[in-house]
C-alpha cells in the first residue's frame, strides 16, 4: 500500500503494465489514504469514489482486453473544484456555488478523462482562487501534510496538500498570480503555471481571464510533465488558446543542464521580505545548476517591482466583471427578496466572501468611468513593460531562477487580517503571469523550521519543455524525499 | 418635409435626429456558440453552457456574423477596420446572462459610411457613424401586475434569444424630419434585405429602432438636449413616435422650459412618449476590452471577395425595374418587401415582367395581408412563378384563374401551379368546338338576347358571355367566346 501512495505518476504507469498492481488496487489505496487522512487535511471538497472506482476498473478490463488506453491510464487526479465536472458539485470554494452541478465537462477534465486517468474527486480552494493560503474557502481551509498547523498555500490549496499527503500522484490547479507555484512551493511540490494559452480554460470558472491558467502538481518532475502533456494543447472552444498540438515535454526531460544559461533575477534575491532560510536554499540551488553545467549569468527585471500593484488593478477588475453572473437568476444561491434587483444584492451579499467582495469593489472602482485609464490602462502598460524585461532578459538566458515566493508555510491564522500581507506571497509569482510565460517551481529542500523551499524557473513563452529540463536536472541531483516529514507531519501511510 | 413646416410654423425650431437600427442576423447559429436561431420551440431549448453564461464557459466568435457585418459596412460604404475588437458592456439584468454584454465599444467593425434617401423627390445623403456588432439578450416574461417588471408577482427568462448576433448601425444626427427617419430605415432595410443578412422584420424585432431626437432654432449649428425614444416597431409607429417627439420638444421649449436629457417610451396605443424610468441613476457599463476573445482581424483578401460579390443595392434595383417598364410604386413595393428576388428568379425562369410584377405586388401582397403574414415569408418560388405567368400567356389561365391558383400555391397545395390548375379543373377552354356547342346552347336559351345582338345592340352581347361563362363555370376563354357568338349572331 505505502508503494503504491508514494509512487509517481510514470512509476503507477509502470506497475500496471508489469502486472504488480492494477488501476482499482491504485485507485482503493489512494481513496483509503483519502478516508484516513483528510479528516485532518481537507484537501477535498468532494470526493467521487464511486466513479473513480468504476473508471479503474474500466481501465483494468480495457487493459485485460488488449485495447489501447491513454497516457494516464489507472493514475488517480484531484482537481481543483474550480473546474466543471459534469454532475458533480462544483463550488469554487464559495458559498453561492453551494450544490452547483455543471451540466458540462471542461476540457481538462475531458481530456483527463480521454487519457484515462481516474479522478478521485474535487479539491478545497480559495473562494474562486482568490488567495494565498487556502482560508478564504467557503468550506474552512485546507491543512499542510508538512505541519498540520501551517497552510498549504493557495488559491489551489487542497489540489497542493492532496499531492503533499500522498492522496494522490497527480492533481491539477489554477495559476493566475502564483496559485500553483506559491503551494508547491509552500508543500514540497513540482507546480507548473503553463504558458498562457497552452491549457484550454473552457470549463475553468473565470478569475481573471487574461491571466489565469491551468496547471498540474506532482511530487516529481516527469508526473507533472506527463500530467501537463495530457491537459494541454489546442481548445476551439477557448479563443485564447494557442493554435498548436501539446508540447512533447517527455522526450528531453533527462538532457540536463550543460551549456543551458541560467539567468538570477537580482531583484528577487533582494527584496526585502524574503525569509533566509528560502534564500539559503534558492542560493545553494542555483550554485548546484553552476556545478550541474549550467551557465549562470545575473539579469535585472527593473519593472517587476510594479508587477505586484497592477496585478492588483488587473486582476480583479477582470474579476469584477467575470463574477457578475453569479446573480441567483440562473444556478447556485438564491436569497429570496422582493424585486430581481435586490434578490441579485443579497444574494451576492450572502454568498460572496470578505476577499471575492472586496476584489469585486477594487476592480469595479477601478472599470469605472474617470477612473479606467488611470487605474486599468496604466496597469495595462506596467504588464507591457514587465512583458519586456523578460525579453530583455531572454535575449541573455534560457530560462530565469528566483524564488517561488518568499517565505515557507506560515500558520492558519498569520495572514487573515491583512491582506497586504498575504498578497505580497505572491510577488515572485505575479511578473511571469503578466507576461503569460510559463514558471513552475520545484522543490529545493527545506528551511530551519524543516518547512518545504521552492525554486522559481521560469522561461519564455512555449519553453516549457526546457524549464522542466532544467528542474528535472536538479531534482535528480538534490533527491528530495517528497514524503512529508518533520513534528507536526501528517503520519505517513503504514509500510 | 411637411413635419418641419408645421414645427417652423408654430415655433421656428429644427428637428435633429439620429437612428440606432438593430437588425439580427440570420446566421444559422448564435453570435459566441453553436446554438441553433430559430423561432418558437420551448423556451430555452436552445440554449447552451455558453449563451446560459454557465461558470466556465467562453465564447468564441461566429465567422459567420463577422462575414455579415462586414457586408453590411461595404454596401453602406464604410471602411472596414483592420482591427477591431469586442468589449464587455457590465450591467445587472436578469434576461442578461452574464450580467454583461459582448459588443464592441471603441474599436468597431465598419466605420463612416453613409446612405442615400429620398424624401419628397429630393435626396439626401445620411452619414453612418459605425456598424458593429454584438450579442442580442434573452426574453423576461413577468407574470402579474401589469406585465412590466415593476410590481409583477414573478419572473421567467427564455434565454432562445441570448446571444443571437446583432449589428447596431448608428446613423449621424443628419435627419430633420420623421419622414427622412422613415426614409432612412425603410432603405436601411431594403439595403439589409438585399444583403439577405436578416429578415429584418420591425414588427417581430428583428429589426429595432430608437431615435435621437433634439430641437435647436433654425439656423443654429449647435445641438439641442437629445432626448432618445424607443419601443418603435413600425415604420409607421417611428414616424408617429418623432412627430410626438419633436411636437412635445417644442412645447417644453415654446414654453421656456429645459429639454431633459433621457430615455422616452413610445406607446403605440396612446400615441405618446413617456420617460423610461432608468435601470441606475447614472449608466456607467464599465466597458473594458473582453479578455476571452480576440481582436477581429478580417484579412484584405476576404474583405475584397466579399466586396466583389456584393449583390445588387437597392438603388440599382430600382432603377433596372423601372427599366423593364415597371411603374415606381410596384418597385417600391417589390424592393421594400424583399419580393425581388423572386421576382428576379422568375424572370431568369423567362417570365414576362409585368405579369409576373402584378401578382407579387396585387395577389401575394393581398394574400400575405389577409393572412397577417409577412410576403417574404410567402411559399413562393421563382420557378413557380414563372410557371404560372407562362399559363397565363400562353392563354391557359385567365388572369382571374392565374389568382386562384396562386392562392392554392401559398396554401400550400403540391404540384406546381400548371398541376394544381389542371387537377382544379380550372383551366381555360379554349377548345373552338367545346365552346361552340355551349354558344348554341345559350343562344337557343335566350332568344331574345340573341335578337337585340341581331338588331345591332352591341350591348346585349353581354349577357351571352356572361350566360356562357357561368355555364363553364368561369373557364372559358373570354376572347374566343366574343369570337364565336359574334359568328353565331352575324354569320
Ligand atoms: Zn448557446
Amino acid at each position: 500500500m505505502h508503494a503504491l501512495l508514494t509512487a509517481s505518476a510514470p512509476e503507477l504507469l509502470a506497475l500496471q503494465e508489469a502486472g504488480d498492481a492494477s488501476a482499482v488496487d491504485i485507485a482503493r489505496a489512494h481513496l483509503d489514504r483519502i478516508a484516513a487522512t483528510d479528516d485532518r487535511v481537507h484537501a477535498f471538497l468532494h470526493v467521487t469514489a464511486d466513479a473513480a472506482l468504476a473508471a479503474a476498473a474500466d481501465v483494468d478490463r480495457r487493459r485485460a482486453a488488449g485495447e489501447p488506453l491513454g497516457p494516464l491510464a489507472g493514475v488517480p487526479v484531484a482537481v481543483k473544484d474550480l473546474f466543471a465536472t459534469c454532475g458533480v458539485p462544483t463550488t469554487a470554494g464559495s458559498r453561492i456555488l453551494e450544490g452547483h452541478r455543471p451540466v458540462y465537462d471542461a476540457t481538462v477534465v475531458a481530456r483527463l478523462h480521454a487519457a484515462d486517468a481516474v479522478v478521485l474527486g474535487k479539491t478545497n480552494m480559495d473562494e474562486f482562487a482568490m488567495g494565498s493560503s487556502g482560508e478564504n474557502s467557503a468550506y474552512g481551509p485546507s491543512r499542510n501534510p508538512w505541519d498540520l498547523d501551517r497552510v498549504p498555500g493557495g488559491s489551489s490549496a487542497g489540489s497542493a496538500a492532496a499531492v503533499a499527503a500522498l492522496q494522490a500522484p497527480l492533481a491539477v490547479g489554477t495559476d493566475t498570480g502564483g496559485s500553483i507555484r506559491q503551494p508547491a512551493s509552500l508543500s514540497g511540490l513540482v507546480g507548473v503555471k503553463p504558458t498562457y494559452g497552452l491549457v484550454s480554460r473552457y470549463g475553468m470558472f473565470a478569475f481573471a481571464s487574461s491571466l489565469d491558467q491551468a496547471g498540474p502538481f506532482a511530487r516529481d518532475v516527469a508526473g507533472a510533465a506527463l500530467a501537463l502533456e495530457v491537459i494541454a494543447g489546442h481548445d476551439p472552444l477557448d479563443s485564447t488558446s494557442i493554435p498548436q498540438a501539446a508540447p512533447d515535454l517527455l522526450a528531453g526531460l533527462e538532457r540536463g543542464v550543460e551549456g543551458l544559461r541560467v539567468g538570477v533575477v537580482a531583484e528577487f534575491l533582494a527584496t526585502d521580505g524574503l525569509a533566509p532560510g528560502v534564500k539559503a536554499r534558492v542560493e545553494d540551488a542555483i550554485q548546484r545548476l553552476g556545478k550541474l553545467g549550467a551557465e549562470l549569468v545575473d539579469v535585472s527585471l527593473p519593472h517587476a517591482q510594479y508587477a505586484l500593484p497592477a496585478y492588483y488593478v488587473i486582476a480583479p477588475s477582470e474579476c469584477s466583471s467575470n463574477l457578475s453572473r453569479y446573480d441567483g437568476v440562473r444556478y447556485g444561491l438564491r436569497v429570496p427578496a422582493e424585486t430581481a434587483e435586490q434578490m441579485m444584492a443579497v444574494t451576492r451579499e450572502a454568498g460572496f466572501g470578505r476577499e471575492v467582495k472586496r476584489r469585486i469593489m477594487i476592480g469595479t472602482y477601478a472599470l469605472s468611468a474617470g477612473y479606467y485609464d488611470a487605474y486599468y490602462v496604466s496597469a495595462q502598460r506596467v504588464r507591457t513593460l514587465v512583458t519586456r524585461d523578460f525579453a530583455d532578459a531572454y535575449r541573455r538566458c534560457d530560462v530565469l531562477v528566483g524564488p517561488t515566493a518568499p517565505e515557507t508555510a506560515f500558520r492558519l491564522g498569520a495572514k487573515t487580517a491583512d491582506p497586504l500581507s498575504m498578497y505580497l506571497n505572491d510577488v515572485f509569482s505575479i511578473p511571469s503571469s503578466l507576461a503569460g510565460a510559463p514558471a513552475l517551481s520545484l522543490p529545493v529542500g527545506a528551511d530551519e523550521r524543516g518547512l518545504p523551499v521552492g525554486l522559481q524557473i521560469m522561461a519564455p513563452v512555449l519553453g516549457e519543455a526546457t524549464m522542466l529540463r532544467a528542474a528535472r536536472a536538479l531534482e535528480a541531483d538534490l533527491a528530495l524525499d517528497p514524503v512529508p516529514s518533520g513534528a507536526n507531519a501528517l503520519e505517513a501511510p503504514r509500510p | 418635409m411637411s413635419t418641419t413646416t408645421s414645427v417652423e410654423q408654430a415655433t421656428r425650431y429644427e428637428a435633429v435626429i439620429g437612428l440606432e437600427v438593430h437588425v439580427e442576423l440570420a446566421t444559422r447559429t448564435k453570435m459566441f456558440c453553436g446554438c441553433a436561431i430559430g423561432f418558437g420551440g420551448e423556451p430555452n431549448s436552445r440554449t447552451c453552457p455558453v449563451c446560459l453564461g454557465m461558470p466556465g464557459s467562453l465564447p468564441v466568435v461566429n465567422g459567420a456574423a463577422v462575414e455579415s457585418a462586414i457586408r453590411l459596412g461595404l454596401a453602406l460604404g464604410c471602411e472596414i477596420a483592420p482591427t477591431s475588437q469586442f468589449h464587455r458592456k457590465n450591467y445587472f439584468y436578469p434576461d442578461m446572462p452574464k450580467d454583461y454584454q459582448i459588443s464592441q465599444y471603441d474599436v468597431p467593425i465598419c466605420l463612416r459610411g453613409e446612405l442615400r434617401i429620398t424624401v419628397d423627390g429630393r435626396e439626401r445623403t445620411i452619414g453612418i457613424t459605425r456598424v458593429h456588432m454584438e450579442e442580442d439578450t434573452g426574453k423576461s416574461l413577468h407574470v402579474g401586475g401589469s406585465g412590466r417588471i415593476a410590481g409583477s408577482d414573478h419572473s421567467l427568462v427564455d434565454y432562445n434569444r441570448a446571444g443571437i448576433p446583432l449589428l447596431e448601425v448608428v446613423s449621424e444626427p443628419d435627419l430633420r424630419s420623421a419622414e427622412e427617419a422613415r426614409a432612412y430605415l425603410a432603405e436601411l432595410r431594403a439595403v439589409v434585405l438585399a444583403l439577405g443578412i436578416s429578415d429584418a422584420k420591425l414588427e417581430e424585432g428583428s429589426m429595432r429602432c430608437d431615435a435621437n431626437v433634439s430641437l435647436r432654432p433654425v439656423g443654429h449649428t449647435v445641438f439641442g438636449t437629445r432626448v432618445e425614444v424607443k419601443n418603435m416597431n413600425s415604420l409607421r409607429s417611428l414616424g408617429r413616435a418623432i412627430d410626438h417627439e419633436i411636437e412635445r420638444q417644442t412645447r417644453v421649449l415654446t414654453a421656456g422650459d429645459p429639454v431633459v436629457q433621457e430615455t422616452r417610451h413610445w406607446d403605440e396605443d396612446a400615441g405618446v412618449t413617456s420617460p423610461l424610468r432608468s435601470k441606475e441613476s447614472v449608466d456607467d457599463y464599465r466597458y473594458f476590452p473582453d479578455p476571452d476573445l480576440l481582436p477581429v482581424e478580417p484579412d484584405a483578401d476576404w474583405i475584397d471577395r466579399l466586396r466583389a460579390e456584393l449583390p445588387e443595392l437597392p438603388a440599382v434595383t430600382r432603377a433596372r425595374l423601372a427599366g423593364l417598364g415597371l411603374p415606381a410604386p410596384q418597385v417600391a413595393v417589390l424592393v421594400d418587401t424583399g419580393l425581388v428576388r423572386v421576382l428576379d428568379a422568375a424572370l431568369a425562369a423567362g417570365a414576362a415582367p409585368a405579369l409576373a410584377a402584378n401578382l407579387l405586388t396585387n395577389d401575394l401582397v393581398g394574400w400575405a395581408a389577409a393572412n397577417g403574414t409577412d410576403p417574404a415569408d410567402a411559399p413562393l418560388t421563382g420557378a413557380a412563378l414563372a410557371e404560372l405567368v407562362g399559363l397565363v400567356a400562353d392563354g391557359t389561365l385567365s388572369t382571374k384563374l392565374a389568382r386562384q391558383v396562386l392562392e392554392a400555391v401559398l396554401g400550400g397545395e403540391p404540384g406546381g401551379p400548371r398541376a394544381i390548375a389542371e387537377a382544379r379543373g380550372l383551366v381555360q377552354i379554349s377548345d373552338t368546338a367545346e365552346l361552340e356547342a355551349v354558344v348554341a346552347r345559350v343562344v337557343a336559351a335566350d332568344p331574345a338576347a340573341a335578337q337585340r345582338v341581331r338588331d345591332g345592340n352591341a350591348k346585349a352581347i353581354g349577357a351571352l358571355v356572361g350566360a356562357v361563362m357561368r355555364e363553364t363555370r368561369g373557364r372559358a376563354n373570354p376572347r374566343l367566346v366574343n369570337e364565336l357568338l359574334e359568328r353565331h349572331l352575324h354569320p
